[in-house]
């Protein structure tokens, strides 16, 4: 058998081939990951084309039940001191009734994370922001607590903390002197998980609350919303929040 | 041919004038101790909570910051519109102006959640907040006052005094109506949302900052022998009830447009009927104590030094009560998320919120009013500012 016969692949061809398999090898399962992960590396910033969003079904949400306030407090390491009245309160169960009909609802409420955020229009330094995705937050290092968010916040969603705070979740930094609220769950929703109310509501069986990306027509979200009638709180003041309700 | 004006530094012995600082000086340090005190344990400490978050701190603040624009008004008057009658109080009516907006200000930082992150709400503007476009205005007022101030004390500037005070007149107006609209543009609590709070809170503030001024023209004009002639005092009643009336005007238009609309109609029912505290702070308060019987005071044919300075106390009083239906009365009326529903939850929604100020918080607000006081002591002190006689003045077309 001679040499050229053997050599159906030269050195070189077998050199390129070997270093762009182990090269795949190496790479896949971190792009793999990547797309897992909501489709964006940690380095990446956050994207325009997407607007996180929430659909509450009033119907299916049980009065009585809070297991979404619950899920919320432990995630974000929101704890009772016992002075309601200064405790933060991030998400709560609303009970409302109709004053013609006396049809009743309970619905949960949080931050709306709106498209015109009236507390970062007001917000002296900038720390209350909106990131491209949508989700309204505060930068802990630069809010002052001039509390001028919470009294523009036509939503009632934003609490400032009144002591020390101790025994902190690490992924959710929180101190004295600040002014907080609902993140959306931002540091699971970058790791491609849902926000902890949305998990404790779907665990609970009730199923009441739907987590995705508005902007994508594909999304569980964005076909309830084109298919059922939803409305936002306040409407009127066209702030055109991401979370919306419905069955009200 | 007109006498000239001899301005004098505050005169009497130093253990009087020191008698004096160490006076002030109580309602600063306690001030002081008040602000270590809730810096240290947190607003705990204090009668606010997430749902009245902004307490008497707040209405200490904003009286001290509206009465310093309207301060301002009788050196305006002087200087941009030709009264020259006020032209000796220009000096003290801008060192008023800016030590009102000093002690305003003062406590307004103290009262941050973070007020040791002060650099940062002065390093880092949001250029879309009217809240930051207030720092700016903050600063430009101060340095435009304090330009006039100098031009006024300084005879080599003498001649710009004017276009200065043009300049100052400016930003007056736009501080002022900046911080009406710090109400009025809030949309998201029913007390506010009416622009008629900018044309209102010029009219507060000329009220306010017109009995102040008068009130401390009064203390240094009683401190020591400066006779004030019944003309400029005939003239500082009048120009105070021109203000006052103003006032009763935009405050009645302002609860009546509220009580007319439909929409806000259960507010003004609140506000007017059924608001406990603020209803009675509102009528006994405002338009009583520093309204009507301050204007009927101040309308009387008869001047004495005693009956102008009642009724600029009880416009300083009403004032307050003002302030404090404004901002607390404001943020005690429950936020409507559901119109048409009854709302109840374990966040106080649909519930009239309780407040009940604590003592750091009035110590706060009262250290305050004593830097502002202390201000002007020191610089009356240093600074020939006032005439030493007040009544050899200008003429009655002046």
């Amino acid at each position: 058998m001679s040499a050229d016969a053997n050599d159906g692949l030269s050195r070189r061809g077998f050199l390129a081939i070997s270093a762009a398999t182990l090269g795949g090898v190496m790479l896949a399962p971190g792009i793999r990951l990547i797309e897992i992960a909501g489709a964006r590396a940690p380095e990446q910033a956050a994207s325009k084309q997407v607007r996180w969003g929430l659909l509450i079904d009033t119907n299916k949400c049980a009065t009585g039940c809070d297991d979404c306030v619950k899920a919320c407090a432990t995630e974000n390491g929101i704890r009772d001191t016992g002075h309601p009245r200064t405790d933060p309160q991030w998400i709560r169960k609303v009970e409302l009734k109709d004053m013609r009909s006396g049809r009743t609802h309970s619905v949960p409420v949080m931050c709306q994370h709106c498209e015109h955020p009236p507390c970062v229009d007001v917000c002296p330094t900038g720390a209350s922001f909106k990131r491209a995705d949508g989700i309204v937050l505060v930068d802990r290092h630069t809010c002052i607590g001039c509390r001028y968010c919470m009294m523009a916040c036509p939503y009632k969603a934003r609490s400032i903390v009144f002591q020390e705070v101790t025994d902190q979740n690490p992924d959710v930094p929180r101190g004295k002197g600040c002014v907080e609220g609902c993140t959306l769950c931002v540091h699971r929703i970058d790791h491609d998980r849902q926000p902890a109310c949305v998990e404790a509501c779907a665990k609970a069986g009730h199923n009441a609350m739907t987590f995705g990306n508005l902007n994508d027509p594909q999304s569980e979200i964005a076909q309830r919303v084109a298919k059922y009638a939803s409305t936002q709180i306040r409407a009127d003041l066209k702030l055109n929040p991401g979370v919306r309700y419905q069955g009200l | 041919m007109a006498e000239s004006i001899l301005y004098r530094e505050l005169a009497g012995p130093s253990h009087r004038y020191w008698g004096l600082l160490a006076l002030l000086g109580v309602p600063v340090a306690l001030g002081a101790v008040a602000y270590f005190y809730i810096e240290h344990h947190g607003h705990i400490v204090t009668g606010m909570d997430n749902q009245i978050v902004w307490g008497m701190p707040h209405v200490f603040a904003v009286f001290l910051i509206v009465a310093a624009t309207g301060a301002l008004n009788l050196a305006l008057a002087a200087s941009v519109f030709g009264k020259t009658a006020y032209q000796p109080l220009a000096p003290l009516s801008a060192l008023v102006s800016l030590a009102l907006l000093v002690g305003g200000l003062a406590v307004l930082m103290l009262d941050l959640g973070r007020s040791d992150r002060m650099i940062v709400a002065i390093t880092r503007l949001n250029s879309q907040s009217i809240f930051a476009l207030r720092v700016i205005l903050y600063d430009g007022f101060m340095a435009s006052v304090g330009v006039y101030l100098w031009f006024l004390l300084e005879r080599r500037m003498n001649r710009y005094i004017k276009p200065a005070a043009i300049m100052a007149f400016v930003w007056q107006l736009l501080l002022i109506t900046g911080t009406g609209l710090e109400f009025g543009f809030n949309i998201g609590r029913e007390v506010y949302d009416s622009v008629l709070y900018a044309p209102m809170f010029i009219a507060f503030s000329s009220a306010y900052g017109t009995a102040v001024f008068v009130l401390i023209l009064f203390a240094v004009c009683g401190w020591e022998v400066r006779p004030v002639s019944d003309g400029l005092l005939r003239r500082l009643k009048n120009l105070l009830g021109i203000f006052v009336g103003a006032s009763l005007f935009f405050a009645v238009l302002f609860l009546s447009s509220k009580y007319e609309l439909a929409r806000s109609r259960d507010v003004a029912q609140f506000l007017l009927v059924d608001g406990g505290v603020y209803t009675a702070l509102i009528w006994l308060g405002q338009l009583a104590i520093g309204g009507v019987v301050p204007l009927a005071l101040l309308l009387r044919a008869q001047v004495t030094r005693t009956g102008v300075a009642a009724a600029c106390t009880l416009v300083v009083l009403g004032g307050l009560a003002q302030m404090y239906v404004t901002l607390i009365g404001g943020q005690a009326y429950p936020q409507i998320l559901f119109p048409g529903m009854v709302e109840s939850s374990s966040f106080f929604d649909g519930e009239i919120h309780p407040y009940t100020p604590s003592v750091p918080e009035v110590l706060l607000g009262l250290g305050g009013v004593g830097l502002a006081a202390t201000i002007v002591a020191v610089a009356l002190r240093a600074l020939a500012l006032l005439p030493e006689r007040l009544d050899r003045l200008a003429g009655p077309q002046a």
